[in-house]
């Protein structure tokens, strides 16, 4: 099925911050030790996508789940809430 | 921070702001820190609110002009396969009149302003944009107070009530509470479904004002253990689906390919039809029950709401656990303010408390429910398959005999699950919620 999770996320509002929220503690383990890299698949917000040669990191589009944190099977994901009042806003909830 | 407190929370959610209001309202100095933009932002969950609950907290409610969406007077289950479903629904005259607003929907994003709003009114000051980062302790590791990301943002409390949700990092940096294992969570991903009020009223056969509430089980979550719900609210509907965090790594489906091609199933379809697309979220939600539930106290904190796990899955109840947990802290800790005892057994009444009341005692009788999905997989494969296999069937007409059908629509049944394995799942079923 093709449903592109950017037209979802078009519909929410985010107050971008400059610097971003999530990081992976060491991008070479993604490609060297993680077979499975369930981060590209249960993120709701397709944030983390397979480069050439590394995983990027989206933040910008990030719901602030919480489940690469916790889904990422080496806990390679150095994962902070967006500082005070910024990431995404509900308008409805 | 200059200003003292003699309570900070974490999180201004339901569970959060119950103690606000329990607190103010005896005129206890209490502040709370919400890392959204505005209560409510950053808040998501499928829809329901308890009047019983809220009325406990705001009397009056409806005159203070809480947000609600639609009166709920009709519950529906359905049970999906790919191409069918079974449904059970049930309506009472009751939730129209004498049990109005037993339980309603409300939007988050208005109704935790429109609560935290109350708890201002009565004293309560809420610090918006704010995110607690790290617990102050003493030597001793007493919790004495917040750390903000706040320029000066250390603030010293007396007692600190954590209600910051299922998602804390607050938990995992302190340990307050383990970190959150993935098969102890469901994701869900919900969309707002934008629709006129009066075709909302009509599709769901409704009176202005009143709405449906339906939790679809089966194939929907593609064989992953989870649910998906259709909401309405007053111009919309909320459609989300959830499954097991430990299952999406494991098959590989993405969320939101889970949930449109839910749009398509031919039950779901004609409710969201010509429906706008208004707003795309995710939360988890902490099924992992009663045995997931950490220490609800310690030396100088409680803990209530989602994070303390405080959920109930086969009823799909959360906001009233939070907000009674919250309120119960909020007890316990007026009780602590007058002893001056704000260490761990000065606050054992909150766990004692918990235990007395349904929260802790709903959540015990189904203890073993998680477990239950987790070895059933069928309830979200073959049996849904099944059983639609054998209604179509039955419903066929086309001048086959009865009996013949009968014997059909049986040997399919026990093609896809063999008889002794459905004795184990209704043995298992029963045990797990008794």
């Amino acid at each position: 099925m093709s449903v592109k999770v950017e037209d979802k996320l078009f519909l929410d509002r985010f107050n971008v911050d400059d610097e971003s929220h999530l990081h992976l503690r060491d991008g070479k383990l993604c490609f060297d030790r993680c077979e499975d890299q369930p981060c590209l698949y249960i993120c709701p917000a397709n944030v983390y996508k397979l480069e050439k040669d590394r995983i990027s990191v989206n933040y910008e589009g990030c719901l602030e789940c919480g489940s690469c944190r916790v889904g990422c099977p080496n806990f390679n994901i150095e994962w902070r809430f967006p500082k005070g009042g910024y990431g995404v806003r509900h308008k409805f909830g | 921070m200059d200003e003292t407190f003699d309570v900070a929370i974490v999180g201004a959610g339901p569970a959060g702001i119950t103690a606000a209001c329990v607190l103010a309202d005896q005129g206890v100095k209490v502040v709370v820190f919400e890392r959204g933009e505005y209560p409510g932002a950053k808040n998501m969950f499928g829809g329901v609110l308890y009047g019983r609950c809220l009325g406990q907290i705001i009397p009056g409610y409806i005159e203070k002009n809480c947000p609600i969406e639609r009166n709920i007077v009709e519950s529906r289950l359905s049970y999906l396969s790919e191409d069918g479903g079974l449904s059970l629904a049930y309506r009472d005259r009751a939730f129209f009149e004498e049990r109005r607003n037993n339980a309603f929907t409300v939007g988050r994003a208005k109704f935790d302003r429109w609560f935290a709003d109350q708890a201002r009114a009565k004293g309560a000051v809420i610090v918006c944009a704010t995110v607690v980062t790290d617990l102050l302790r003493d030597d001793a590791g007493r919790v004495t107070g917040v750390k903000t990301d706040r320029a000066d943002g250390d603030l010293r409390a007396k007692v600190v009530l954590l209600a910051d949700g299922v998602n804390s990092p607050l938990a995992a940096l302190t340990g307050f509470r383990p970190e959150i294992r993935p098969e102890n969570v469901a994701l869900a991903v919900k969309e707002l479904i934008e629709l006129p009020e009066e075709v909302i009223d009509e599709r769901f056969g409704v009176s202005p004002g009143n709405g449906v509430t339906c939790e679809i089980l089966g194939n929907a979550t593609l064989g992953m253990n989870g649910v998906a719900f259709l909401y309405t609210n007053r111009r919309s509907v909320s459609l989300g689906i959830g499954a097991n965090l430990a299952d999406f790594a494991t098959q590989k489906v993405r969320p939101y390919e889970m949930l449109e091609n839910l749009k398509t199933h031919p039950v779901i379809a004609p409710l969201i039809k010509d429906g706008k697309p208004k707003e795309y979220l995710a939360h988890w939600l902490p099924e992992g029950g009663f045995d997931t539930v950490p220490r609800l106290c310690g030396e100088g904190f409680l803990i209530a709401g989602d994070s303390a796990m405080m959920f109930n899955a086969p009823h799909r109840e959360g906001s009233n656990l939070a907000m009674t947990s919250g309120r119960l802290a909020a007890e316990t800790i007026l009780e602590a303010i007058e002893r001056n005892d704000f260490s761990s057994s000065g606050l054992q009444g909150y766990a004692k408390r918990l235990h007395d009341s349904y929260v802790l005692k709903d959540l015990k009788k189904y203890r073993r429910f998680p477990s239950f999905l987790e070895t059933h997989k069928e309830l979200f494969t073959s049996l849904p398959r099944a059983a639609c296999a054998a209604a179509r069937d039955m419903l066929t007409v086309d001048g086959v005999p009865k009996k013949v059908r009968q014997s059909e629509a049986w040997k399919a049944i026990r093609g896809q699950v063999p008889p002794l394995r459905l004795l184990r799942l209704v043995w298992d079923a029963w045990r797990s919620v008794r």
